[in-house]
């Protein structure tokens, strides 16, 4: 997946977790947490999520890359890059 | 023949859960329905663990534990459970709190209490805000060096009365101390402060009885007196537990047992390296607690303004050791109301809690131990005249559980209500390097404790199960065949 599929791949979980969130003015580089109303276990859902669709394993010490989209696609990237997109 | 109550269970499941809290029943609810093959264990004869009820043929129904919970519990009951269980969680908005500093009514949220903070305790608004956003910040896996008292000191410096405020119903919520990590106080004060306080309509008995229809719908194997004797190992990996003298095979454990329990008896302690046997020996259980149980006569009413949660206490300063103490000086009460149960008789009960020491109750003889609870039982009607007058009159039954109650049903070490303090969290989360396959779900370090903090724990592990079962599956399981099939 490249680092755009790999972005709307995390968009389309956040509608999931947070349906009643506007994602159209999502900021990347400005933490989540910043623009949404998300706690730790939402970001633990992103977790189990990933895993579900993709098997990618996250480590718990690595949650905090998950902080913004930016950094969520740049930790992703490496993990992701040989998945076809769905 | 005694009843066979593993009669039709398999000889081996992908996961058994132990324990049957609300922890444990989330775990194996998400698990069972990621696909896995799940087998539920509870030694009592009902589901819920301390997320319990009794019923008198008065037509009262007592709970245990419903008042209240953070508007979390609306998220994660959607998610990890049902929509119809989710819908029937509703917000209870008289908190009231009265003792020799002051006496406020309050929804309990943000809004609320920044008003009270501002114009009651003179709290500057910046102040306020500041400590409100570091409270949100925190994550469960966060550092633990900041106590909660030297948090409060920081925000506002010689503030007992703000402490009390802030405090005290999380010392109810879950038996935090000041002198627990911040982040135990920080996390479960936000999520309370998001929107306020919310119980189940219907009752814990309606709750515990959806959540087992969820289950059944999972396909979960779900088994009642069922006591687990052992949990074997082999290789340092779990292999099968031994429960009613049957073993059952299976790749992983979650114990939602008593976290030394399931180390030292469960297990055994040969399993384990020395370092992390000498971190549970030091682990601290947590208090436990003395309820007081107040069944009004059927045609009584208490008015709704007398609140649905109140702190109360006479004590003039906040201590953590003044509100264990056997000298009573703080209550919390619980007020029922008609509308908790629409669908049953109309009752209105009181239900008086106060955390308490297990060692002040043990070592009584039977008939101290019956004086001291029938003491107890008459101080508490005491003092409730103030906020219910008449209330020895409006009565028609009144008994009371102690830390030895909560021992027996329970079978928790010392009747512990909220688990064990803040190191048993990093005792629960290791377990399964000093064990494959082994997990704990249950109150440790007071974050993942309380309804509303047994459930998310019961998703953190199961995630953690998750990951571990489709590392190691040498053939793909459900989850990962439904992936490959979509991609």
């Amino acid at each position: 997946m490249t680092p755009a599929e790999i972005r709307n791949e995390i968009l389309d979980i956040l509608e999931d977790i947070a349906p009643d969130e506007d994602l159209s003015g999502l900021k990347d580089e400005v933490a989540f947490r910043d623009q949404l109303e998300l706690d730790s276990m939402d970001f633990l859902d992103i977790v189990m999520e990933l895993r579900k669709r993709h098997r990618v394993q996250i480590p718990e010490e690595s949650y905090g890359e998950l902080a913004s989209m930016q950094s969520t696609v740049t930790y992703l990237e490496p993990l992701m890059k040989d998945l076809q997109k769905a | 023949m005694p009843r066979d109550f593993l009669e039709g269970a398999k000889d081996e499941y992908d996961v058994v859960v132990i324990g049957s809290g609300l922890g444990g029943l989330t775990t194996a609810n998400v698990l069972g329905r990621a696909g896995y093959s799940v087998l539920l264990l509870e030694q009592h004869y009902k589901l819920g663990g301390m997320a319990t009820w009794f019923k008198r043929p008065t037509g009262h129904i007592f709970d245990i534990s419903l008042h209240g919970f953070p508007a979390g519990m609306i998220k994660s009951c959607r998610r990890y459970w049902t929509r119809e269980i989710a819908d029937s969680i509703v917000q209870i908005k008289n908190i009231r709190f009265d003792n020799p500093m002051f006496s406020l009514t309050t929804t309990y949220n943000r809004d609320d209490f920044t008003r009270l903070l501002t114009e009651s305790f003179g709290i500057a608004p910046e102040a306020i805000k500041s400590f409100f956003e570091t409270a949100r910040g925190m994550n469960f896996y966060d550092d633990q060096s900041t106590t909660t008292g030297e948090l409060f000191e920081k925000f506002f410096p010689g503030r007992e009365d703000v402490v009390r405020l802030l405090m005290e119903p999380i010392v109810y919520a879950n038996g935090s101390t000041l002198e627990d990590p911040a982040i135990t106080y920080g996390i479960v004060f936000s999520n309370f402060m998001s929107k306020g306080v919310f119980t189940f309509q219907g009752g814990t008995d309606r709750l515990i009885g959806l959540m087992q229809e969820e289950l059944i719908n999972n396909e979960i194997d779900i088994r009642i007196r069922c006591h687990v004797d052992r949990i074997h190992v082999k290789n340092d990996s779990v292999a099968a537990v031994e429960v009613n003298g049957r073993t059952i095979r299976t790749r992983a454990v979650v114990s939602n047992a008593n976290l030394k329990t399931t180390i030292l008896k469960m297990v055994g302690e040969e399993h384990f390296d020395q370092s992390f046997v000498d971190a549970v020996q030091e682990t601290r259980l947590n208090n436990s607690s003395t309820q007081v149980y107040m069944a009004l006569k059927p045609n009584e009413r208490i008015d709704e303004s007398t609140g649905d949660l109140l702190f109360s206490s006479t004590a003039r300063e906040f201590r953590t050791d003044l509100l264990l103490s056997r000298d009573i000086s703080s209550r919390t009460y619980s007020f029922y109301y008609p509308n908790t149960r629409p669908n049953e008789r109309p009752r209105c009960l009181v239900v008086s809690s106060t955390n308490a020491n297990y060692k002040d109750w043990s070592g009584l003889s039977p008939e101290e131990y019956e004086a001291s609870k029938q003491d107890l039982i008459e101080t508490t009607l005491d003092a409730i005249e103030k906020y219910v007058p008449n209330m020895r009159e409006r009565v028609s039954h009144v008994e009371a559980s102690t830390p030895i109650t909560f021992e027996h049903y329970t079978k928790h070490v010392a009747g512990a209500s909220f688990g064990t303090k803040f190191e048993g969290l990093a005792v629960s989360r290791d377990l399964p390097e000093q064990v494959a396959g082994l997990y704990h779900a249950g109150s440790v370090g007071i974050i993942m404790s309380g309804w509303l903090g047994a459930i998310n724990y019961g998703v953190i592990v199961a995630n953690a199960v998750d990951g571990m079962l489709m590392k190691s599956a040498e053939l793909p399981n459900p989850i990962a065949k439904e992936s490959i099939s979509n991609s």
